[in-house]
C-alpha cells in the first residue's frame, strides 16, 4: 500500500496534507515493499512454469517419437521403408528340399513375419488417399456451407446453423466410426452392387466408406474457418463495391471471395492435415487392410490406423515397435509441416487484410 | 446491416433485380448442399437416439457386463470415462489457466511469447494417435517404469532384472525352506504359518516383472489427455482475458495494485465464462477422445471399479479412486464391441445404448459451452 496517495481536500490542487514532494519521492524510490515484490516474483515463476509446460510438451513429443522412430532406422537399411527384398523359395521334389529360386521385390507391411517387412507405401497410401478423398469431399461442401453462413445466411438461420456445426465437430470420433460401420458402410455395399458395380466395389468397408466418415468431421471444421474467413474480410470493402453499383452476387464473388481466398485455402489445407491424423473413423471404416490396391473402393489401412491397431501386440523393441514409431515420427513431422504452410498463408492473408 | 440498406439502395438507384441467372443456380447449390449437412447431422443423432433409446434403461447403465459382454450394462464404462476426464481437468485446467495468463498478462510480444504461442499452435495440430504414442513413450515407459525402479526397486531392463533375480532368488529360496520346515512340523500352527508363507511367497520376493506404476493406468490416460486439451483451455482462457477491457485494468493498477492483484482479483473473475467454456470444451474433447489412451489403460473388460479398499475415514469408510488401475471407457466399450467381439452383429443394440450415453454426455457439454459463450459474447 506504499503507493496510496490521499485523495485531495478541497483546497484547490494543492498537494494533500502530510505529502511533500520528498516524501512521495522516497515512496516512488522504495517501491513495493519486500514482501509484495518476492510475492509478485513467485508468482511470476510458478505462471511462467505453467505458461512453458505446453512448450516442453511439444518439445517431448517431437523428442520422443524421433528417439524411438531413429531406433527403426537403424535396425533395418533405410530402402526397407519402402520396398522389401525376399528370396523366393520353391519346393524340389527330385532334390526334396526348398530351393532359392531367385529374389523379389515386394511393397508390403508384414512387421509381423520373419523378417519383418517395413514397407510403409502401403499405409501412406492408405493415409494419402483417404486424405485426398475426404478433401475433395469436405472442401466442396464445406466451402459451400462456409459461403453460405457468411454470404447468404440471415442472421436468424446463421444463429441456428453455426451451433449445429459446432455440435457436429463435437460428436466423437468414435461414434462416427460406428455409425460407419453400422449403419453406412453395408447399405452402401449393397447399393454399389445392385447398380452393378461389383466388380469395382470389392469391398464392404473401403477407402471411399472411410473418406466419407473422415468428411463427416472434417466439414464442418473447414465450413466454420471458410465462414471466419469471409468475414473477416473488411465491411468497407462490401460496402464500396456495392456502392459502385455491383450486385450482391458479383461483391461475394470477385471481392470478398478474393480477399478472403487465402484464408479459404488455409482452412482445406487444414483439413486435409486434420484427415491424415484422424485415427478412430479409419481404423473402425476403412477396410483396416495394409494394401496397396489402385481402387478407391478397397480396402485400406492408413498409418493412423496400423499405430493404433497394432501397438499393443508389437513386442516392446522389437523391430514392428519402432517401426510404429517410426510411422508416427513421419506422421508428426507431416501434420507440422502443414501447419507451418497454413501459419505462413494466414500471416500473409492477415498483412493483405490489413491494407 | 451495411450490405443490406446498400444493397437497397443500389437497387432503388439502378432498378435493377440481384442475381444472373447462373448466380442464382450456384445460390441454390450451396443451399442445398448446406442443407445435405445439416440433414446428415439430424440422420447420425436421429438413428442413434432411434436405436439406442429402446437400451437405456437403469439397470444398463448402473450394471457391469455379463454373459460375454452380450447381457448386462455399461456402468464400470460410464465410471472410467467419468473419473477419466475428472482428472483430466484437474492436471489441465490449472496449467492451461496460469499459462494462458502468463501469455496475455505477462509477455509483452517478443520472441518468447512467439515461441509459447507457436508451441500451442503445433500442439494443437498434432494427430490424437500421436499422443497415444507419446502417452506410452514417456508416461508409462520412462515416468512409470522409472518411478517403479526408484519407489519399488522394480527392475527397469535385461540387466537390472539379472541382479535382481541374484537379490531375491536367495530371499524366495529362504522362506520356501522355511515353510517347508514348518509344514513337517506336527503342530496346526505351523502347518497354517508355512501355507502363509506359500501363499505369499510373491509379496516376500515380487518377481522382477512386477509392475505399480509403469503399466497402463488411468492417471497416464488423464495425463496425455490432459496436454491433448491444453491448446483448447488455453486459447479459450487468452480471448476471454483479452475481452477484459484495458481501461479496467488500468483503474485497479490506478489504485495502487499489483500486476498479481490485478490479475487475480479483477480480470481472472472477468473472464470466469470465458474460461468456464474452455474447461467444458475440453471436457467434452476428452470424454470423445479415444486414440490417445488406446495404449496407456484402458482395457476391454474390468468389471471390478478401479478402486482402493475401503478408506477409514474415522466416521465412515469409502473407496477411493484408484488412478493406477486398468479402467473401461465408454469409446474403447464401442470400438472393441463393433469391431472385435465374437458377435458384434448380435450385440448392434448395446453398441447403440453405448453409443447414445456417449453422444448425450458430449452434447450436453458441448451445447453447454455453445449457450455459455453466446450469452457470455453478447
Amino acid at each position: 500500500m506504499s503507493l496510496r496517495i490521499p485523495p485531495a481536500a478541497g483546497n484547490g490542487g494543492a498537494p494533500p496534507p502530510g505529502l511533500n514532494a520528498t516524501r512521495l519521492r522516497e515512496r516512488l524510490r522504495r517501491g513495493v515493499s519486500p514482501f509484495r515484490r518476492f510475492r509478485e516474483k513467485t508468482v511470476e515463476g510458478m505462471l511462467l512454469v505453467c505458461g512453458v509446460i505446453s512448450t516442453v510438451a511439444i518439445v517431448l513429443i517431437f523428442f520422443f517419437l524421433f528417439k524411438e522412430g531413429i531406433k527403426a532406422a537403424s535396425m533395418v537399411e533405410l530402402d526397407e521403408f519402402l520396398y522389401s527384398t525376399v528370396s523366393v523359395l520353391e519346393y524340389d521334389i527330385e532334390l526334396d528340399e526348398m530351393v532359392n529360386k531367385g529374389e523379389k521385390t515386394d511393397i508390403v507391411w508384414q512387421p509381423a513375419s520373419d523378417p519383418p517387412r517395413v514397407s510403409i507405401v502401403p499405409l501412406l497410401w492408405g493415409s494419402f488417399g483417404i486424405a485426398f478423398l475426404t478433401a475433395i469431399i469436405s472442401t466442396l461442401a464445406g466451402v459451400a456451407a462456409g459461403t453460405y453462413l457468411s454470404e447468404m445466411a440471415t442472421k436468424r438461420t446463421r444463429d441456428i446453423v453455426k451451433p449445429m456445426l459446432e455440435l457436429l465437430v463435437g460428436i466423437p470420433t468414435v461414434v462416427i466410426g460406428f455409425f460407419m460401420l453400422a449403419v453406412i458402410a453395408l447399405p452402401l455395399y449393397r447399393f454399389a452392387v445392385s447398380i452393378g458395380l461389383e466388380k469395382i466395389y470389392i469391398d464392404t468397408y473401403n477407402m471411399f466408406v472411410g473418406s466419407v466418415g473422415v468428411s463427416i468431421v472434417i466439414i464442418p471444421v473447414i465450413a466454420s474457418l471458410v465462414d471466419d474467413a469471409l468475414r473477416s474480410v473488411p465491411d468497407d470493402l462490401r460496402a464500396a463495391s456495392l456502392s459502385l453499383g455491383a450486385t450482391r452476387w458479383q461483391t461475394s464473388w470477385r471481392v470478398v471471395l478474393p480477399a478472403g481466398i487465402s484464408g479459404v485455402f488455409a482452412a482445406i489445407i487444414l483439413g486435409f492435415g486434420r484427415a491424415i491424423g484422424e485415427t478412430m473413423i479409419v481404423l473402425m471404416c476403412a477396410g483396416n487392410a495394409p494394401q496397396l490396391v489402385a481402387n478407391p473402393f478397397a480396402a485400406v489401412r492408413t498409418m493412423t490406423a496400423s499405430i493404433a491397431a497394432e501397438m499393443g501386440t508389437a513386442g516392446q523393441g522389437t523391430i514392428w515397435y519402432q517401426s510404429l514409431f517410426f510411422v508416427g515420427a513421419l506422421l508428426v513431422t507431416l501434420t507440422f509441416v502443414l501447419n507451418l504452410i497454413v501459419e505462413l498463408i494466414v500471416n500473409r492473408y492477415r498483412k493483405k487484410i490489413r491494407l | 446491416m451495411t450490405q443490406r440498406s446498400l444493397s437497397n439502395a443500389r437497387k432503388a438507384v439502378t432498378g435493377k433485380t440481384s442475381a444472373p441467372m447462373w448466380a442464382v443456380v450456384f445460390e441454390s447449390i450451396i443451399r442445398g448442399i448446406t442443407g445435405v449437412v445439416l440433414l446428415m447431422l439430424i440422420y447420425i443423432l436421429g438413428t442413434i437416439v432411434w436405436k439406442g433409446g429402446p437400451q437405456i434403461s437403469w439397470e444398463f447403465l448402473s450394471q457391469a457386463p455379463s454373459e460375454g459382454m452380450t447381457e448386462g450394462g455399461i456402468f464400470p464404462a460410464l465410471f472410467g470415462t467419468v473419473f477419466l476426464v475428472v482428472f483430466m481437468i484437474a492436471m489441465a485446467l490449472p496449467i492451461g489457466v496460469f499459462g494462458a495468463v502468463y501469455m496475455t498478462e505477462y509477455t509483452r510480444g517478443g520472441i518468447f511469447a512467439r515461441v509459447l504461442r507457436a508451441a500451442v499452435n503445433n500442439l494443437a495440430g498434432v494427430p490424437s494417435i500421436v499422443f497415444g504414442l507419446f502417452g506410452l513413450g514417456f508416461f508409462v515407459l520412462f515416468v512409470g517404469r522409472n518411478m517403479d525402479y526408484y519407489v519399488y526397486d522394480i527392475p527397469r531392463n535385461a540387466e537390472e532384472a539379472a541382479a535382481y533375480s541374484a537379490r531375491m532368488e536367495p530371499l524366495r529360496a529362504a522362506a520356501l525352506i522355511e515353510a517347508e520346515s514348518l509344514a513337517t512340523e506336527r503342530s496346526l500352527e505351523g502347518s497354517e504359518r508355512a501355507q502363509f508363507i506359500t501363499a505369499h511367497v510373491e509379496q516376500i520376493a515380487p518377481p522382477a516383472s512386477r509392475k505399480v506404476f509403469g503399466k497402463g493406468a488411468m492417471f497416464w490416460a488423464a495425463a496425455t489427455l490432459a496436454i491433448l486439451v491444453l491448446p483448447v483451455i488455453i486459447v479459450s482462457t487468452e480471448e476471454a482475458l483479452r475481452a477484459v477491457p484495458a481501461s479496467t485494468r488500468e483503474a485497479a493498477y490506478g489504485l495502487g495494485a499489483t500486476k498479481w492483484q490485478v490479475t487475480s482479483t479483477v480480470v481472472l473473475p472477468q473472464a470466469r465464462a470465458g474460461i468456464l467454456t474452455g474447461a467444458i470444451l475440453a471436457l467434452a474433447r476428452g470424454a470423445g477422445e479415444l486414440a490417445p489412451i488406446l495404449f496407456v489403460g484402458v482395457t476391454f473388460y474390468a468389471p471390478d471399479l478401479p478402486l482402493t479398499e475401503p478408506i477409514n475415514f474415522g466416521l465412515f469408510e469409502l473407496p477411493v479412486v484408484n488412478p493406477f488401475k486398468e479402467f473401461m471407457h465408454l469409446n474403447y466399450h464401442i470400438y472393441t464391441m463393433a469391431t472385435q467381439h465374437h458377435d458384434p452383429e448380435g450385440t448392434r443394440a448395446i453398441q447403440f445404448g453405448t453409443t447414445l450415453v456417449l453422444v448425450a454426455m458430449t452434447f450436453l457439454m458441448n451445447l453447454g459451452a455453445i449457450m455459455l459463450r453466446r450469452r457470455y459474447s453478447r
